[in-house]
C-alpha cells in the first residue's frame, strides 16, 4: 500500500483557465484535471492544450497532479492521453472502467507513449474510475489488473443512473462503497469515494465524510476548494489518538531495539497492524494536524 | 503550416484571453490588447511570436485580448486557435512543449 496521503482529490475543469492557473494555492492532497464530463465538446481540444500546459507549470510540488482522460474509445480518448503521459501527468483517472481489459488496453498505450517520449517505463500511474453496475460487479478485477494501478474510485452519478436509481442518504451506494473498498483493500491500493455534489450543505457533506471515514476510504473527490480543510480536519486524528498512536510507534521501536517478537503497551500487546495504524495515524496528523 | 480560416480560441474571463486567428499573406501582424500592456505587453507578444514561430505559422492575423493569463495558457490558446485555422492539424507534443 503506498505511503502517500490521499484524503483530497480536488476535480478541476480543464477548460477553465483561471482555475488551472490558481489551484495549487489550495493544497488539495491530488488535483485532478478533468478532461472528461466537464468540458463540453467544442472545446476538447482546448482544455486538452490547456491541461498540456498547465501540468509543465513548475506548482504542483507536494499535490499528485491526476488527469481524467475521455474513453479510449471516444475520439478524443487517445490524443488526451498521448498529451498527458507526455506532459508528466502522476496518474491517469481511466473514466467508465467496466473490465480489467479497459485497464490493460490502457497500460500498453501509455507504455508506448512512455517509450515513444523516452519517459521511464511504469512511472505513469493509473486510476480506475467505477461508474457502473459491470464496474462493480468486476472490481476486484479492475483492481489487481495493473501494477500501475494506485488506487481505484467510485463515482456515484453514473453509477446510480445505471442503477436505475438516484443520489440520497447514502443507501443507494451501500453495495458498491463496500465492493470498490474491499477489492482495494485486497489490491492494496487506495479507494475514493464519490463527490458530495451540494456545496452548501456543510453537515451534509461532512457526515458522509464520517461514513466513508470509518469504512475505511483513503479520501474523496472533491468539486469545490472550501471542502478540502473540512475534509482534511474530519480525517485528522484527535490529541488523544495522536497521543496514544506515538506510545504505540514508541513501544515497537523500543520492542525492535530488544530484539522482541511481541510487543506490549500498559500490558495490552500492539501487533502490527496495530503498529502500522498507528504510523497511519501520525502521519495524517503531520499532514492536518489534530482534529479541530 | 497555412492559416486558411478564421478561428477563436480562449475566454474574456479573468486569467485568460481571446485569440482571432484569420489568413493574412505577406507576413505575420498581431493585434494585442491586454490590461496589464504597460507592464507585460512585450512579454506576452514574445510569447504569442514563438509559439507561432514554433508552429510554422509566419502568415497572418492574430489578435489577442489578454485578460491576465499566465505564459502557459497564452502558449494553449494560441497553439488551439492555429489547430483550428488549418487545414491539416496533427499535434507534435514535443513542439508544442
Amino acid at each position: 500500500m503506498s505511503n502517500r496521503l490521499r484524503r483530497s482529490m480536488l476535480f478541476l475543469p480543464g477548460s477553465n483557465a483561471a482555475m488551472l492557473s490558481t489551484a495549487y494555492v489550495f493544497k488539495p492532497d491530488s488535483i485532478m484535471f478533468d478532461l472528461e464530463d466537464a468540458v463540453s465538446l467544442r472545446e476538447k481540444d482546448a482544455a486538452r492544450l490547456l491541461v498540456f500546459h498547465a501540468l509543465r507549470l513548475p506548482v504542483w510540488e507536494g499535490i499528485e497532479t491526476v488527469v481524467r482522460i475521455n474513453p479510449l474509445s471516444t475520439p478524443f480518448g487517445m490524443a488526451d492521453l498521448e498529451a498527458v503521459v507526455r506532459a508528466g501527468v502522476e496518474v491517469v483517472r481511466l473514466p467508465k472502467t467496466d473490465t480489467a481489459d479497459d485497464v490493460r488496453a490502457l497500460e500498453a498505450e501509455v507504455e508506448r507513449i512512455e517509450r515513444d517520449c523516452g519517459r521511464e517505463v511504469g512511472s505513469t500511474k493509473l486510476m480506475a474510475a467505477i461508474e457502473s453496475a459491470a464496474g462493480v460487479v468486476n472490481a476486484l478485477a479492475i483492481a489487481t489488473s495493473s501494477k500501475r494501478l494506485i488506487g481505484i474510485a467510485l463515482a456515484g452519478f453514473d453509477y446510480v443512473m445505471d442503477m436505475q436509481t438516484e443520489r440520497g442518504d447514502g443507501t443507494e451506494l451501500f453495495y458498491a462503497r463496500c465492493a470498490v473498498l474491499h477489492a482495494a483493500r485486497y489490491a492494496k491500493i487506495d479507494a475514493f469515494d464519490v463527490v458530495f455534489g451540494d456545496i452548501n450543505d456543510e453537515e451534509g457533506f461532512l457526515k458522509e465524510v464520517d461514513l466513508i471515514k470509518r469504512l475505511g476510504f483513503n479520501g474523496k473527490s472533491l468539486i469545490n476548494p472550501r471542502q478540502i480543510e473540512l475534509l482534511h480536519n474530519a480525517f485528522a486524528p484527535t490529541e488523544e489518538e495522536v497521543d496514544y498512536a506515538r506510545r504505540v510507534v514508541a513501544a515497537a521501536e523500543a520492542g525492535e531495539r530488544q530484539g522482541l517478537g511481541v510487543v506490549s503497551l500498559n500490558g495490552k500487546m500492539i501487533d502490527a497492524p496495530v503498529i502500522d495504524h498507528a504510523r497511519v495515524v501520525l502521519r495524517r496528523a503531520e499532514a492536518s494536524g489534530v482534529r479541530k | 503550416m497555412k492559416i486558411v480560416r478564421e478561428a477563436l480560441a480562449g475566454t474574456l474571463e479573468s486569467s485568460d484571453l481571446m485569440v482571432r486567428i484569420a489568413p493574412k499573406d505577406g507576413g505575420l501582424d498581431i493585434v494585442l490588447e491586454s490590461e496589464v500592456i504597460h507592464q507585460f505587453g512585450a512579454q506576452i507578444e514574445a510569447v504569442v511570436r514563438e509559439t507561432l514561430d514554433r508552429l510554422g505559422i509566419d502568415e497572418g492575423l492574430v489578435v489577442v485580448e489578454d485578460k491576465g493569463a499566465l505564459d502557459c495558457v497564452v502558449r494553449a490558446r494560441i497553439q488551439t486557435a492555429v489547430s483550428r485555422a488549418v487545414d491539416e492539424w496533427t499535434a507534435d507534443w514535443r513542439a508544442l512543449a
